[in-house]
Formats: structure tokens, C-alpha cells, sequence
């Protein structure tokens, strides 16, 4: 059955790795729905995320194709109900006297904020997950969105699991 | 005290047992040749004709060893040439190092002179490649290259070192042995409990392995399997050598162009246990068909290998022979008198069918034909077929020869025929399929073993890097080259005569090239062979001299590769004989 699995990789943190990460994916015909990638509370370590949609078959062999990888050190499933996953959205929508008032209720209800005003256009910032993101942007088209980006998600697990750093 | 990078390299690769590299020089990598210059009495350069032919005889080395093959290049054209040699030993895991000259870090990214990113070309072709851009990273960089090339599986791994890390000076600390490979995972003692089983409850087993088998070390354990628990045996295109070809439980080559009884034995087992192998589109045929009236134990080093083309019931992720000989252990001797019955009728019918197909080809006369054959006034007995031609090489062939394969019909016809004694005898490219393999993995294979290497090739293939005659006839390699010339492409051709209404487009090749005199013209002795006398007296005198000597087979263009599983289709789709 299809469905969207988050994993979390840990890699070395040298020049290259990203490629050889989504090089995996494209080479071997898999679909990425997201990737982040940035620094750990270790230097040499770094943090992919990658979201895709698969079935049980699909998501095995992108682990183990990943695991193989010389500067993958970890690569986990991240189970939905156990994990705090985010996105980070900067969207800049047309500001009109007559949409304003609209925009900044929205923008209340949703817990996003405005980061900049000008009398022409607001950029709000919204943080949270990818349902709410689609929500909130969906709502923002009424008022016309003049350019946004999306960071794609980041995962963590809830409690005590962390991804370990063992060294491969 | 400090030492230049290009020596830093040169004393790695002697540290990391490298007697003999393959490579060809250039802007970027002057240094280490200079270097190679100064060392020559401790470690062997051979010069070849072209980069791709260098690659291909590292590969060969390796092949025919099981060590580290290495190969060197400049900048540039000079890597990407290494490129299609990369991967082929990439699809066929054969452990090898590349290591490639780069322009100065700082020109990298410029588009300069000669400059190209290989590490980024290279990335899908190799299990891992480096750029060092720091000279206190180069020998342990060069270490760690051997270490992952012989490791679990094994693969090629490429370094690309920028000139100006060359000329560098840095402290440099000799290891005092060779990096060992990281120490190999052992399969589950709860799974081989469950092969076990398995195997106990099976009333037809059989083993398929593959290229594992030979890499892995495991031939005896594999063959220890079969006897006890009374399985026939069959394996992939790669898997050829592992075992004796006369060894009784052994049926050959399955798949595409496999054995019949082979194929049609898998079909009918309860059981297939899959060792050393990854289930090949080649191998296997339409995927939805294969397996239907089989389980499977697939038991491999690769845990990617497992569940990736053909889903099995138990996956078993360890090292061969420790596998097998620990399952072989933990199983009851068997027999199975009606399953081998049933082989021996299979054995019978294939017999029979070959015989058959060796009787037609050999009374068939000549048509108005793209060949350079004239079979008109040469008895039926003494006409050059794929099957006289193989015949008569092995009968004449030294008992330790390494074989080797381009690619195409000649290939599977050596595959299906040649009887093999030991492994690392049969070298070919399996999985990239890369006609012009040959003659540089010839060339590698006899510098490895001082072996008389015997290579099999087309006219097709021998004309992509016949060049490398010249490096043969340079280091005087015992190669004999079997040219089985039919004037096509004649794997392409048995495709468009069966699948293309004989729409023979550029396949004939219609070429005058007279094989005989190239080889002359690089400095090799060769002879044509237009019947099985004249072929019988070109090996006697091959075998006779040292260097290259090429034979010019002069065959019909319309033998075909039987049997053949149509691409795409399955056992039930088995073509045996073409009117």
C-alpha cells in the first residue's frame, strides 16, 4: 500500500554527500517528496530528512540502497505517531486595504506571523505541519500569493530514541 | 621528512600490495608517472593503447585474482575514457582503484584546459569515489579506496587528486601491512535454522548461484551443498567457474541463453536457493512468471541485493561460505531419486536438441549471405560452427588458460560450451554487456597470472579496442585471440531476424577490414581459419610462441544462440530451434 514514510539519514558532513544521496534516488527511479538537510550538535555530522511516497517494498530498498552509501552512518524510518515533524513557510501575499484585516485574522488563527509589512505586501512565517502549511497557503490564494517558499520537512523523534551517530 | 603527493600515491599503492598498475599519461598526472619513473624496479606500469583498455585490464587482474586491479589516467578526456571500464566492473563487483590527475584546486570549476568533474561523472558507476584536495588526507584517503574495494562486495572506487596536491610536500608514515577488508557480516544462526528447514521439507531443491560464489570464495562450500543434499545445480552468466562445468549435480547456465536443462530444471524445483546471486532481468526473464511455482532462499553479502528484483521467502545477508557451510552443517544428507530422474531426463532432452541444432548448423550450405564465408567444397566435418570452433579451442587450450569473453553471440556460445576447470577462469562482462571488454581484460588477466589467456570475440567486438594489439604485442601477453567472424553484429542480427522481420539495420557490417594483417600491421602473429584443419593448426601455433596470436574465424552469419528466452518473456516462451 502506498503512504508517505519520513526518514532521518545522518551522514559525514563532507563535500558531495547530498549528491550522492539524491543521486540514490534519482538513479534508482524513487520520488522525493521533500529533502532538508543541515547540520547536527556534532560538526562532522549532518541531517538529512527525506519524505517520499511508496509502498513496503519501495521504502525497503531505499533503505538499504542508502545504507550502502561509504557516507551514510544512519539511516530510520521515523514512525508518524512517535515523531514532532515541522516545516518552516515564508509566504508574501498581496497587501490591500480591502484584504488586510482578512489576512491578519487568518494569520492569527493559524499562530503564523508577519515578518515584514509594506503597503503593498505582508510576509508571513508559519511553522508547523505539512497539512497545516497546505491549509494555511490554500487559504492565502483567495488573496492573491506573489512568491512563498517552503523549507520541506524536519523530523524528530518524541522521547528518549535519537538517531544514533554510530561511525560505519 | 617530507614527501610529494605523486610519492605519497606511489608508496601506497606498493604498501597496499599493487605490483602492476594499467594506465596512460597526461598533463595532471606527469608527477606520478615521474614518480612510477623513479620506482620502476618495485612496481610494474603497463602501458596501454587507450584509457578504456586500461580499465578493462585492471579489471581482468582482478578478475582473475581476486586482488585490487589499478588503474591510472589523466584529467579529463583521459577519466572519462576510464568511465565505461568503471562500470563495468561496477555491475560485475570486481574490486579495482581508479585514480585520476585533476587540474590545480585552484582551477578547479573554471572549465579548465582538460578539466572534468569525474568524481560527479563517476558517483553512479562506483561503490564510492573521493576528490583529495588535502595532501594529509592522500594516504589515508588511498588506503581507505583499497579497504572499500574489497570489502563485502566488492567494487571499483574511484580517487581524483588534483596536480597541485601532486607537487605538495607532507610527512608520510608507511602502514606496515595492507588494509584489511572490514570484517564480513555472518548470516543469522535463526535463519539458517529456517533454510534448514526448508530444505528438509523440499523434494525438489536446486541451487542457483551467481558472481558471489566466485568472489566469496565459496566454490567447495557450494559444491558440498549440492552433494549433500542431493541438488542440481545452474547459475548466472557470472557465476560460471565457481564449479567444474562436468561436475555431475551441475546442469550450466540458466536464463536467457542458458542450458535447457538448467532453465527447465529451476522451473519444475519446490525449492530454488539462491546464493551469491541478484536475480538478473538476464537471468530471470519476465519477473511475474519466474518464481511461480518455486520458493526461494536468497542468501547474499549485499543486503540491497535481497527482496530488490525477485522477492524471496527467507533473505539470509552474510558471507557465502560461512553461510553455506554453516546451512550445509545444520542439514540432514537427502536424497531425492525421482527429482533426479527427472534430471537426468532434462539432461537427455538437451543433449538431444543440441545434437540436433549441431547437425543442422553443420549441413547448412551457405545462402546468398553478409559472411565472408564460403562454405562450398569444405566437408561437413571440417566447416568452422560455433560449436566446432569452441570445441576445438578448449581441446587445444592449456588446462590452466583464463578465458575471456567480448560480448555478444561468441560470448554466449563460449558460456554455454567451454568446459571450465577452476575459478576465475571465465572472464566476461555480465551485467553492463560491454563489447570491446576483451582484449584489455585479456591483457590483465595473463599479466595477473602469467596464465595463457583465450579470448573469445566478434568481429564487432574486437573492432572497438583491437588497439590494445599493441600493448599485447609491447609486454608480450600470451593471448590468443579467437575471432569468430561472421560479418554481422550477430547478436543484434538473431534479435531482428526473430523479433524484426529480418529488418537487418546496420548490422551487416559489410566491412573489408582484414584481420590478419591489422594484427600483422601492430606486430602480432595470426592466421585465418576457414575450417577446423587450418583453425586446429593457428592454435597449435599459438600455443607454440608467446605474445598475441589472432585467429580469424571465418563463419555463417545466421547461427543463432540457443536456446533463448525471448526478452521479456519466460520459460514457457523457450525457443529451441529457429527454421
Amino acid at each position: 500500500m502506498e503512504k508517505q514514510y519520513v526518514i532521518g539519514v545522518l551522514v559525514s558532513n563532507i563535500s558531495g554527500v547530498l549528491s550522492r544521496v539524491s543521486g540514490m534516488f534519482t538513479r534508482r527511479g524513487f520520488n522525493i517528496d521533500s529533502l532538508t538537510v543541515g547540520e547536527t550538535e556534532n560538526a562532522g555530522v549532518s541531517r538529512i530528512t527525506v519524505a517520499f511516497h511508496g509502498d513496503e517494498d519501495i521504502k525497503e530498498r531505499i533503505l538499504t540502497q542508502l545504507e550502502k552509501l561509504h557516507d551514510v552512518r544512519e539511516v530510520e524510518v521515523l514512525d508518524k505517531h512517535e515523531t514532532v515533524v515541522r516545516e518552516l513557510l515564508l509566504l508574501k501575499v498581496r497587501n490591500t486595504a480591502e484584504t488586510r484585516q482578512d489576512i491578519m485574522a487568518a494569520v492569527e488563527i493559524f499562530r503564523s506571523k508577519i515578518v515584514d509589512y509594506s503597503t503593498t505586501a505582508l510576509v508571513c512565517e508559519l511553522t508547523g505541519e505539512t497539512s497545516k502549511i497546505d491549509a494555511f497557503i490554500d487559504l492565502m490564494k483567495t488573496y492573491g500569493i506573489m512568491e512563498m517558499c517552503r523549507t520541506g520537512i524536519v523530523a524528530i523523534e518524541r522521547g528518549e530514541n535519537c538517531l544514533k551517530t554510530a561511525v560505519k | 621528512m617530507k614527501i610529494s603527493g605523486a610519492k605519497i600515491v606511489v608508496e601506497t599503492l606498493i604498501e597496499q600490495g599493487c605490483d602492476t598498475l594499467f594506465g596512460y599519461p597526461g598533463g595532471q598526472v606527469i608527477n606520478l608517472f615521474d614518480e612510477l619513473y623513479l620506482n620502476r624496479d618495485r612496481i610494474r606500469h603497463i602501458l596501454t593503447a587507450h584509457e578504456q583498455g586500461a580499465a578493462h585490464a585492471a579489471d581482468g587482474y582482478a578478475r582473475a585474482t581476486g586482488r585490487v586491479g589499478v588503474v591510472i589516467a589523466t584529467s579529463g578526456p583521459g577519466a572519462t575514457n576510464l568511465v565505461t571500464g568503471i562500470a563495468t566492473a561496477y555491475l560485475d563487483s570486481v574490486p579495482m582503484v581508479a585514480i585520476t590527475g585533476n587540474v590545480p584546486c585552484s582551477l578547479i570549476g573554471r572549465d579548465s584546459f582538460q578539466e572534468v568533474d569525474i568524481v560527479g561523472v563517476s558517483m553512479p558507476v562506483t561503490k564510492h569515489n573521493f576528490i583529495v584536495k588535502n595532501i594529509a588526507e592522500l594516504a589515508d584517503t588511498i588506503r581507505e579506496a583499497f579497504r572499500i574495494a574489497k570489502s563485502g562486495r566488492p567494487g571499483p572506487v574511484l580517487i581524483d587528486i588534483p596536480k597541485d596536491v601532486q607537487t605538495a610536500l607532507c610527512e608520510f608514515t608507511p602502514c606496515p601491512e595492507p588494509v584489511e577488508a572490514v570484517p564480513m557480516k555472518l548470516a543469522s544462526e535463526h535463519r539458517l535454522d529456517k533454510a534448514a528447514e526448508m530444505i528438509a521439507q523440499a523434494e525438489r531443491p536446486y541451487i542457483y548461484f551467481g558472481g558471489g560464489v566466485i568472489s566469496g570464495d565459496a566454490s567447495a562450500e557450494i559444491i558440498a551443498l549440492a552433494e549433500k543434499i542431493d541438488a542440481p545445480m545452474g547459475c548466472s552468466l557470472m557465476g560460471l567457474s565457481a564449479v567444474p562445468s562436468d561436475h555431475p549435480k551441475f546442469l550450466g547456465m540458466q536464463g536467457m541463453h542458458g542450458h535447457y536443462a538448467a532453465s527447465v530444471a529451476e522451473d519444475e524445483a519446490d525449492l530454488v536457493i539462491a546464493l551469491g546471486a541478484r536475480f538478473s532481468d538476464r537471468a530471470t526473464g519476465k519477473k511475474e512468471r519466474f518464481a511461480k511455482n518455486f520458493s526461494i532462499i536468497h542468501i547474499d553479502i549485499d543486503g540491497a541485493e535481497l527482496n530488490k528484483n525477485i522477492p524471496a521467502q527467507l533473505t539470509i545477508r552474510g558471507d557465502i561460505k560461512d553461510a553455506v557451510r554453516r546451512l550445509t552443517e545444520r542439514t540432514a544428507a537427502k536424497t531425492h531419486p525421482d527429482w533426479n530422474k527427472r534430471i537426468a531426463e532434462l539432461r537427455a532432452e538437451e543433449a538431444a536438441r543440441t545434437e540436433h541444432s549441431h547437425q543442422a548448423v553443420r549441413e547448412k550450405d551457405c545462402d546468398a549471405c553478409a559472411a565472408p564465408c564460403d562454405k562450398t567444397g569444405i566437408p561437413a566435418e571440417q566447416r568452422l560452427n560455433h560449436f566446432t570452433i569452441v570445441d576445438a579451442v578448449s581441446a587445444a587450450a592449456p588446462a590452466d588458460a583464463v578465458i575471456v569473453t567480448d560480448v555478444g553471440q561468441h560470448q554466449m556460445w563460449a558460456a554455454q560450451r567451454y568446459p571450465l576447470k577452476a575459478p576465475r577462469t571465465f572472464l566476461t562482462s555480465g551485467g553492463l554487456g560491454t563489447m570491446g571488454y576483451g582484449l584489455g581484460a585479456a591483457i590483465g588477466a595473463n599479466t595477473a597470472t602469467g596464465k595463457r589467456a583465450i579470448l573469445f570475440t566478434g568481429d564487432g567486438s574486437f573492432g572497438m579496442n583491437l588497439t590494445e594489439l599493441a600493448t599485447a604485442v609491447t609486454e608480450q601477453t600470451d593471448v590468443t585471440v579467437i575471432i569468430m567472424n561472421n560479418g554481422v553484429l550477430g547478436m543484434v542480427r538473431q534479435w531482428q531476424t526473430l523479433f524484426f522481420d529480418k529488418h537487418y539495420s546496420n548490422t551487416t557490417l559489410n566491412r573489408k577490414t582484414d584481420f590478419v594483417k591489422v594484427a600483422e600491421g601492430f606486430g602480432a602473429k595470426a592466421a585465418r581459419a576457414a575450417n577446423l584443419a587450418e583453425l586446429q593448426a593457428a592454435l597449435d601455433a599459438a600455443n607454440a610462441q608467446h605474445g598475441p596470436f589472432v585467429i580469424d574465424c571465418i563463419m555463417d552469419c545466421d547461427e543463432f544462440v540457443l536456446p533463448m528466452l525471448p526478452p521479456g518473456g519466460s520459460i514457457d516462451d523457450i525457443i529451441t530451434e529457429i527454421k
